[in-house]
């Protein structure tokens, strides 16, 4: 084998690329698969803990609402408190290896994988959420209920599609950390990127290649993932240009505005 | 003037009845023992000096705050007893915003029709075609394509006007529906609701602009400190008022 770096690097790419592969495929798909879990657990409590309690409530209502934030944020202070490194290995061996006991061994990795990062993600979802919701003007909420929305429908038409838009990057951000963190994983042999690196690194003692060649790799999916959420956000963004139309007797004319331009385009009175 | 009295127990064509409210935010008392009815066809302004509890009483009568104490009866029945019937009470009460609160996600057209489809279970294309009238009655037909944050304050509040009308309130609360716009947005808000008072609207509106509270109201009504201080007819409140605070409300602004 080749002493100098890029020898080595190439050595050991044309050797072990298909681990690699199969490394960050794994990545790829339990950081995906748990920021999408881990966003509808983040949904769910968030959208629990945001239900407003009014004093006419009956009182059964209050203390389920009250019992049910006592153990909502317990969950979040607990997952957001501890590191995920351990989280992995007290649910793993504290059962979760048993419960998935039928399933082959990738499979076992990728499905315990999963449900951490989820459960995990979901702590942080969770708080991003609530945030998102509580920074829409309260306003638009007060629009909604005041022409006979209810509650859920208020939430679901107007706060939430804002909500959203608003935490987008920073639950972008979440799957960007999720593509690295997955990495502690490894502590219960998940097959994801670093688990494969480590394996190829133990075979011929090159940790310096196999480790930039895995550098590069994190970076490449967290750089690709970054852009197209940014893609996605400016999609979120909404048009920029709207057309006037006439007045309902001159229902042909319209005027296209844009917002960069300020100018009228074409159409106009016939 | 249609009636000058604030006789809470005559509900007899009443749509409102508003009896000894009161609102409390933890100690500090913002409405007390406020009693008085809105009648069909009634146009009633509220003025009073900031602070006086006009946007809490109207925001009391919709519901977006709770009153701590005193009753409201929506023709003869209270809303106060029963949390189920809240929503279809609101849709029948609109209510017209300071700050517009238009859906920032919506088109001018998605926010007429959003809750007519929702609320009132009408379909797209009835709803659409009711949007539409309204928004050309208000001048915003051309806009329905817009988002709230691509037109003027002006233009927003005419387009929440629209939305109220299409759900075609019994009364409509309006809650300084002028006082966030630039000076010369205010004239083209104020003949939007000048139009409805024609059309028969019943109104309540808490304004600053007392030209048009003396020109439109049947009634005003003036608050001060949390309570109602004197209620009458235009004339009688802007040139000969009763009271002593009215007279000194009165003439400090005009």
């Amino acid at each position: 084998m080749s002493q100098t770096f890029f020898g080595g690097v190439s050595f050991i790419l044309s050797k072990y690329w298909s681990l690699f592969l199969r490394g960050t495929a794994i990545t790829l798909v339990v950081s995906l698969t748990g920021t999408i879990f881990g966003f509808l657990i983040g949904l769910i409590v968030a959208l629990l803990r945001t239900i407003p309690v009014h004093k006419t409530d009956k009182p059964l209502k209050k203390l389920s609402v009250r019992f049910l934030s006592f153990i909502l944020s317990s969950y979040i202070e607990i997952f957001r408190g501890t590191p995920m490194i351990v989280q992995a290995m007290v649910i793993y061996y504290g059962g979760l290896s048993k419960a998935l006991s039928g399933l082959h061994d990738v499979y076992k990795g990728i499905a315990a994988a999963i449900i951490i990062i989820s459960i995990n993600t979901g702590a942080y979802m969770a708080e991003i959420i609530r945030g998102g919701i509580i920074s829409v003007d309260p306003g638009q909420m007060e629009g909604a209920l005041s022409i006979g929305m209810t509650y859920r429908q208020a939430m679901f038409n107007v706060v939430f599609p804002q909500a959203i838009r608003n935490i987008m990057p920073s639950i972008g951000n979440e799957f960007v950390v999720n593509i690295k963190d997955s990495s502690v994983l490894n502590v219960i042999s998940v097959a994801e990127l670093y688990f494969m690196s480590k394996s190829a690194a133990g075979a011929y003692l090159r940790y310096f290649e196999v480790f930039f060649i895995t550098a590069v790799i994190y970076f490449i999916l967290t750089f690709t993932v970054t852009r197209i959420l940014r893609v996605i956000e400016r999609k979120m963004e909404g048009k920029d240009s709207y057309t006037i139309h006439g007045s309902q007797s001159y229902s042909k004319a319209s005027i296209h505005i844009t917002s960069e331009s300020k100018s009228i385009i074409g159409g106009g009175l016939k | 003037m249609s009636n000058n009295n604030i006789n809470t127990n005559n509900s007899s064509n009443a749509i409102l009845d508003i009896i000894n409210l009161e609102k409390r935010f933890g100690n500090n008392l913002v409405i007390r023992d406020i009693s008085m009815s809105v009648f069909e066809g009634e146009v009633v302004s509220i003025i009073g000096s900031s602070g006086a509890g006009k946007s809490t009483l109207l925001r009391c009568i919709n519901l977006l705050e709770e009153p701590t104490g005193g009753d409201i009866l929506f023709h003869g029945k209270s809303i106060l007893t029963d949390r189920k019937s809240v929503s279809s009470y609101r849709a029948k009460v609109g209510m017209v915003f300071q700050q517009f609160n238009l859906f920032n996600n919506m088109t001018v057209l998605q926010n007429c029709v959003v809750g007519q489809m929702k609320v009132l279970g009408r379909s797209r294309a009835e709803a659409e075609e009711t949007a539409k009238m309204y928004l050309d009655r208000v001048g915003m037909y051309a806009f329905a394509d817009a988002l709230p944050r691509q037109i003027s304050g002006g233009q927003k509040q005419r387009a929440a006007i629209a939305r109220t009308l299409c759900m075609n309130p019994e009364v409509i609360l309006f809650d300084e529906p002028t006082s966030a716009l630039d000076p010369e947005m205010v004239g083209e808000v104020l003949s939007v609701m000048r139009s409805l008072v024609k059309g028969g609207m019943t109104m309540l509106v808490v304004t600053h602009e007392m030209g048009f509270a003396r020109e439109v109201s049947s009634r005003v009504i003036f608050m001060d400190s949390g309570i109602i201080e004197e209620s009458d007819t235009p004339d009688v409140i802007f040139t000969s008022p009763k009271k002593e605070r009215t007279r000194a409300f009165i003439s400090s602004i005009l």
